[in-house]
């Protein structure tokens, strides 16, 4: 409504041309931008949705729930290593019985095979996929990059309860870690 | 509108093209760099084909014969990429550059000199993509879709395979933004949107998918880029990010581009049949709204490329239904074609011939598209042999076939001279021949379970490998007769009136047979 050149008067052809790159090469900019939102959006929905059994991460340990006595939900543990990464690398039990709203605490075992100094990283994932929201850890080594000397082992500790709004339906959970060597530079 | 004629005749004093290689190397001419991307498509479709070719060769027996397993990665990565983004892709932007200004009355396109750039991109990232098979570590070799973690242990040629995508995209983005500029600028008076030939129509919106998508592309393989050189985790767990994004971002890119490279071939075919038909084409606007349909429905779509990655339920049954949903407007299409052949006074000329059985051969893969939009199902199709008979099916006498129809069709108007009607038909039955022996066994090769991207393969699935590999030199090597006849037919030959065909209406068939350098340049009368 401001100018007249918004109105449709027949402009010049090299001004209307002017007009539609540019407002497609906004497009082109536009769909470039979207493509690297995309990163942080994934991140939002699966945390969101719990898609992708992305773990719910720390809580706080004073936030008690009720513990529900009466349900018993069987917690597995896998542990696996990145293509090549020289670990060792084991839960300490395979699986637990727990009870909703209870904390339990666990161990994994990881050794350095190699003679020089390593720092790896844990990456957790819980599957079934809905489960992974009501998954909550108060302590984990997968929070922080390990360090490990040449040759040393050492347990390494999860401190979890299971929400008791877990789905009914579900009586199973398994709580998977990889691990992954990082590079001295990068991660 | 006048403008145009006069403002053109200011940046052209000349009414002839300048001779010599500069000719080719500066020019702006719409009728020149359309021949250029037609014949540098013509060169990719024999080098893609060539690798092919290494492909059925290998796998003709059980067993590692001829080449070893990581040259066989590259092939079919190559192979990929090769006629993906060299032969189908340049095609249709050279058809659309012959074709759009001579169909809506423009005098050229309407951005000339950024047109030579998206050509004169072309030939260097196809010499920066081909040269990485020379390189120490061979060529890329985890599949075209480029999927980490794999990809990043690509050797040297890393970067320059990212770099040639970047240049590829580039040159994409910008023929793109030159088409919609041209149709929607540059019609002549008269020439409303609904009148204008459904070839135009499908080019403007495939132009609209690749502005929409190609920059998406662009990101993924940044995001690639910087993961192996810069220390980012977009898709490295280790770090944070998560391998089955780049599935994701890819896909959002893959699918609607498997539309880029078809819905021009629903153009050319509602071109083609209507002329051989002798009626005009039926349902004209259902046409429009399909392919409109076609466009929308290929942005919800694309995770039914990743059923097995572990999707929700919901997902599942979402990309499935949605996926289903594209068959609707498809179907629209192929009655619409099969209703313009109805009762029409058919005569079958070579392109017709490639028309119908584009029209057949496309319904086959898009019924076995449907069979793979079926979740459950997919699990067991998901990356056998089913799955390459599907796409080759829509591709080869899909997309391929359509250009070799408009091939056939047009290069008497823009040569002026008839091709060899003999040979075209005998490059017609050896090609359709060719590609059902080729590709039909694949589909029981892949319900049989046999695994895609694999040089070996088990001993039962010998037989149909064998048939396939027959066929896959059939028609790569029947391909030279289309090589043949397009070169002799620009050379010389019978005469070609102007209307060429008896029933072929619109504007480019008002012009000379060859028509002038420049056409246009005083906007013609639309009724």
């Amino acid at each position: 409504m401001t100018t007249q050149a918004d109105v449709r008067e027949p402009a010049s052809p090299a001004a209307a041309n002017r007009r539609l790159v540019r407002r497609l090469s906004m497009g082109v900019a536009a769909m470039f931008a979207f493509g690297f939102a995309m990163a942080p959006l994934y991140d939002v929905l699966c945390q969101v949705t719990g898609l992708n059994g992305k773990t719910g991460g720390r809580v706080a340990a004073a936030q008690p729930v009720a513990v529900d006595a009466a349900r018993t939900v069987t917690v597995e543990f896998v542990a696996s290593l990145n293509a090549g990464a020289p670990w060792e690398f084991a839960p300490q039990v395979t699986r637990l019985q727990v009870h909703p709203g209870q904390f339990y605490q666990t161990h994994f075992l990881a050794r350095n095979l190699t003679g020089q100094p390593l720092t790896g990283q844990a990456v957790p994932s819980v599957a079934p996929g809905p489960a992974a929201r009501h998954f909550q850890k108060i302590e984990c080594f997968c929070f922080t990059r390990q360090l490990f000397q040449p040759g040393e082992g050492r347990e390494m500790p999860v401190t979890f309860r299971i929400d008791p709004e877990l789905p009914p339906e579900v009586r199973t959970v398994t709580l998977s870690y990889t691990f992954f060597k990082l590079d001295d530079a990068g991660g | 509108m006048s403008t145009v004629s006069s403002s053109h005749d200011l940046e052209h004093g000349h009414a002839e093209p300048p001779r010599g290689l500069t000719r080719w190397l500066i020019t702006t001419n719409h009728k020149d760099i359309g021949t250029l991307y037609l014949l540098f498509s013509l060169t990719m479709f024999f080098i893609g084909g060539a690798m092919a070719l290494i492909i059925r060769a290998e796998l003709f027996q059980p067993g590692l014969q001829i080449v070893d397993p990581h040259f066989f990665n590259q092939m079919t990565t190559m192979h990929a990429l090769v006629m993906i983004f060299g032969a189908v892709m340049p095609a249709f932007v050279g058809l659309a550059n012959w074709l759009i200004p001579m169909m809506i009355g423009a005098p050229d396109m309407a951005l000339p000199r950024m047109n030579n750039w998206s050509f004169w991109i072309m030939p260097f990232a196809f010499t920066l993509l081909l040269s990485t098979l020379f390189m120490p570590g061979g060529g890329p070799a985890g599949g075209w879709t480029l999927y980490p973690p794999l990809v990043l242990q690509t050797g040297q040629a890393f970067p320059f395979v990212i770099l040639a995508i970047h240049m590829m995209g580039a040159s994409s983005i910008m023929g793109a933004i030159n088409i919609i500029a041209t149709i929607l600028n540059l019609r002549a008076p008269g020439m409303t949107l609904m009148k204008m030939p459904l070839f135009v129509w499908t080019w403007l919106i495939t132009a609209y998918l690749l502005i929409a998508v190609m920059p998406v592309l662009a990101g993924a393989v940044t995001m690639l880029l910087t993961d192996k050189f810069f220390g980012t985790s977009f898709f490295n767990a280790g770090g944070g990010g998560d391998p089955v994004m780049f599935q994701h971002i890819f896909w959002f890119f893959g699918h609607p581009e498997v539309y880029i490279m078809i819905l021009p071939a629903f153009g050319i075919i509602s071109m083609i049949i209507p002329t051989f038909a002798r009626k005009p084409l039926f349902g004209y606007a259902s046409m429009v709204y399909a392919t409109a349909s076609i466009a929308f429905l290929s942005f919800i779509v694309w995770a039914h490329h990743m059923f097995t990655v572990g999707m929700p339920l919901a997902g599942e049954l979402f990309f499935m239904y949605a996926t289903m949903l594209i068959a609707v407007p498809t179907g629209v299409k192929v009655f619409n074609w099969v209703s313009t052949m109805w009762r029409g006074a058919m005569t079958f000329e070579t392109p017709m011939l490639f028309a119908i059985a584009f029209v057949i051969l496309f319904t086959i893969g898009g019924f076995s598209g449907l069979m793979l939009a079926i979740a459950p199902a997919d699990f067991q199709y998901h990356d056998t042999y089913f799955v390459v008979a599907h796409f080759h099916y829509v591709l080869v006498p899909g997309a391929v076939f359509s250009i070799m129809a408009a091939a056939y069709y047009w290069l008497p108007k823009w040569t002026g001279h008839m091709y060899d009607e003999k040979l075209g038909k005998l490059h017609f039955w050896l090609s359709v021949i060719g590609v059902n022996v080729l590709f039909f066994p694949q589909h029981f090769l892949g319900l049989a379970g046999m695994p895609r991207r694999i040089p070996d393969y088990a001993l039962q699935f010998t037989e149909f490998n064998m048939i396939s590999t027959v066929g896959a030199f059939l028609f790569g090597f029947s391909q030279l007769l289309f090589a043949y006849n397009v070169i002799q037919t620009i050379r010389g030959g019978a005469k070609a009136t102007d209307q060429v065909w008896e029933g072929a209406h619109g504007l480019e068939w008002t012009l000379s047979s060859p028509p002038p350098y420049h056409t246009f340049t005083t906007a013609p009368e639309v009724k």
